[in-house]
């Protein structure tokens, strides 16, 4: 399948009063033409960041790209100007944010807020862009559009802002469309709608999706592969089989113990001990290494590169190097991995350089 | 929209009615009598005037007698300047007030919001500091120094513009300049305030995700709403403009309300200031409805409608 987009080695910095936090410490996927990649992690850990970067939306005056490139049909999107920047916003890259009740402008009405972005990047007419306005809306699901193209933003409920969101977004088809935690703000019965949606127009319009965020749920029901993100780094990243089923990263193996499901009865819900790392100082080795029921030694000292589970599936863990002891998952995980079809294949360390996931200290 | 303004204009009579009422009785608080020239008229000729314009009644006959003459329209007659008609005086002297008021409070309106702006979108930069500069010394600095300022160097050294009088369009570019000094700093600070927090707000990054120009964010998206809560300062700051700085109108020789105003109430003139008084009233309380219809038209949540359907 062809790459869309390449994230290499990405470092982002934001410069506080207290210091320099390494927001993002080195990140590294690729996107496909046409699949949905789920970034997955708690608050801080760096999702939101990311993806803000490839619209290149971090505030100006604190926030500083240190290294990598972010590849977007044979540019760097880290080194474009902002007038540049505003060409592939909207058109090529397109973002759905978190909270539909804030992200509509109050005073502009609904039609205008949609036709902006196709009167700016496919030079429409007044006119054109309004009827295309009205078929967005139809298409995505908004009743007697003809009217409510006309109306101002607080007069839709929740859900109809959010879908409204989505129409600015697709407006000029966009390659890739960055969906920030899109039901997070919704009550379930709308989130369901929304996804539903969203899967829908995906097969209409071919675009791919990053789909960012906490809600494993979620994740379950849109994502094709999955990134699980922890402190400013990605740790595990599979398709949402092998994260779902065969977890082997300690963070995940959490995530999903912290999941309730059929399964779980009386059984106290599994919360993951321990706090989030201060990215102000991050810590020498594995991240996750303070919180993990399973650390090693050598967690503490040095960062685990990614070890290869499949051709599809790669972990930043020390335990599947060959030399780890073999540990025993939590229960909720050791069901999932019961259910993977197949058996769970051997870690082996991945050395080739033209790996997209290269490990920074190989070997131990 | 006729349903409200009239609910409104009902409203509106009950406050004037209310204002009127107290600026009479508190207006007589004020000792003496408007006849209080002892050298000039004996106690008989003070007796006789003050039985002429109906001042020796009770206090609420007075108020009774005045209020029943308001509602025909008739102000009264001044006590100082020669028997002339209230209205007449007012009609005189509203002319310069609201040129001037009017004049400094749309300078004011448009460098202040500019200023803030500006100040907004280089935060933090020597444009934001500057700004922020120009706008504590134009609400610290008192008005009047401004005026000497700007005769000192403009007319008297420069000899650019008359030093003072109004007799021209170029006889008001220093007075409303002086005066405008106080709106720019209210607006812009005001202005910068708010639009640092829209420029934050979700829908401005969303503006920008669509891949808006910066200008094009801060004029069609930003602006708009960052208006509403300046438009509330800004109106009944015009009013006060308007209705004529005591100050500036005394310092460039002004022939205005301000100036007469004081003299009413130095005077015991009871009609002059009673009905300057309710101009203001009538004025302030117009602006507020103004203001109220503004928001309307800036902001679409709180627009106005007759019912509940639109």
């Amino acid at each position: 399948m062809e790459k869309v987009l390449q994230v290499k080695d990405l470092k982002i910095s934001f410069h506080t009063f207290s210091g320099e936090v390494q927001a993002i410490r080195g990140v590294n996927f690729d996107l496909y033409n046409g699949e949905t990649l789920a970034i997955v992690g708690e608050s801080g850990s760096g999702k939101s960041v990311t993806t803000k970067s490839i619209m290149r939306l971090l505030p100006e005056h604190n926030s500083e790209i240190k290294s990598g490139e972010i590849l977007f049909e044979g540019k760097d999107l880290t080194k474009l100007k902002d007038k540049e920047m505003q060409k592939i916003r909207g058109k090529d890259i397109s973002m759905i944010f978190q909270d539909p009740m804030t992200s509509l402008n109050p005073t502009m009405k609904i039609g205008k807020q949609i036709m902006e972005p196709l009167i700016k990047h496919q030079n429409m007419s007044r006119h054109a862009a309004k009827e295309r306005a009205v078929d967005l809306l139809k298409l995505v699901g908004i009743p007697k559009a003809e009217i409510r193209v006309d109306q101002y933003p607080h007069q839709f409920s929740g859900g109809m802002r959010q879908r409204v969101v989505i129409a600015i977004a697709l407006a000029c088809n966009p390659k890739i469309l960055i969906a920030d935690e899109p039901t997070t703000a919704l009550d379930v019965t709308i989130q369901a709608q929304i996804l539903e949606l969203m899967k829908d127009l995906q097969k209409k319009i071919d675009t791919s999706i990053i789909f960012i965020t906490h809600d494993l749920g979620v994740v379950a029901n849109v994502a094709d592969r999955v990134a699980v993100m922890y402190g400013g780094k990605i740790v595990e990243i599979g398709t949402a089989d092998e994260i779902f089923y065969n977890p082997q990263h300690p963070y995940t193996w959490g995530l999903i113990s912290s999941m309730p499901d059929m399964d779980t009865h009386d059984e106290e819900l599994f919360s993951i001990p321990g706090t989030p790392p201060d990215l102000l100082d991050p810590p020498k080795g594995d991240a996750f290494a303070p919180r993990n029921p399973f650390v090693m030694k050598i967690d503490l000292e040095q960062e685990p590169p990614f070890f290869k589970v499949s051709d599809t599936h790669y972990a930043a863990t020390w335990l599947l190097h060959p030399d780890a002891p073999k540990v025993n998952p939590p229960e909720a995980v050791k069901r999932r991995q019961n259910q993977f079809a197949g058996n769970a294949p051997t870690a082996t360390l991945e050395k080739t350089g033209q790996s997209q996931f290269p490990g920074k200290k190989e070997g131990k | 929209m006729a349903k409200y303004i009239l609910q409104r204009t009902g409203y509106m009579i009950i406050t004037l009615l209310i204002v009127t009422s107290l600026t009479f009785f508190l207006m007589k608080l004020i000792p003496g009598s408007p006849f209080n020239n002892f050298e000039k008229l004996s106690d008989v000729q003070r007796g006789i005037l003050l039985d002429k314009y109906g001042l020796n009644e009770p206090l609420p006959v007075q108020y009774f007698n005045y209020m029943r003459n308001l509602v025909k329209g008739d102000l009264g007659i001044s006590f100082q300047f020669d028997n002339t008609p209230v209205t007449e005086l007012i009609a005189n002297r509203i002319g310069p007030s609201a040129q001037l008021g009017l004049q400094a409070m749309i300078v004011g309106a448009i460098i202040g919001i500019f200023l803030g702006v500006i100040a907004a979108l280089k935060q933090n930069t020597w444009i934001d500091y500057g700004s922020t500069f120009i706008a504590v010394v134009g609400k610290s600095v008192p008005s009047f120094i401004f005026a000497g300022l700007l005769q000192y160097y403009i007319s008297v050294k420069l000899h650019l513009l008359p030093v003072m009088l109004w007799k021209g369009p170029e006889y008001t570019i220093l007075p409303t300049i002086a005066l405008a000094m106080f709106p720019i700093s209210i607006a812009a600070r005001f202005m910068r305030t708010e639009m640092i927090e829209v420029l934050g707000s979700d829908y401005i990054t969303l503006a920008r995700a669509k891949g808006a120009s910066r200008w094009q964010i801060s004029l069609k998206h930003a602006l708009r709403n960052a208006l509403i809560p300046v438009v509330t300062v800004l109106g009944p700051l015009a009013v006060s403009l308007m209705t004529g700085s005591l100050v500036i109108e005394q310092i460039f020789g002004i022939p205005g309300l301000g100036e007469q105003f004081v003299k009413s109430i130095n005077m015991n003139d009871y009609p002059v200031i009673m009905g300057t008084n309710i101009l203001f009233a009538v004025l302030f309380v117009v602006v507020i409805l103004i203001v109220d219809i503004l928001y309307g038209i800036i902001d679409p949540r709180i627009r106005i409608s007759g019912g509940k359907t639109k």
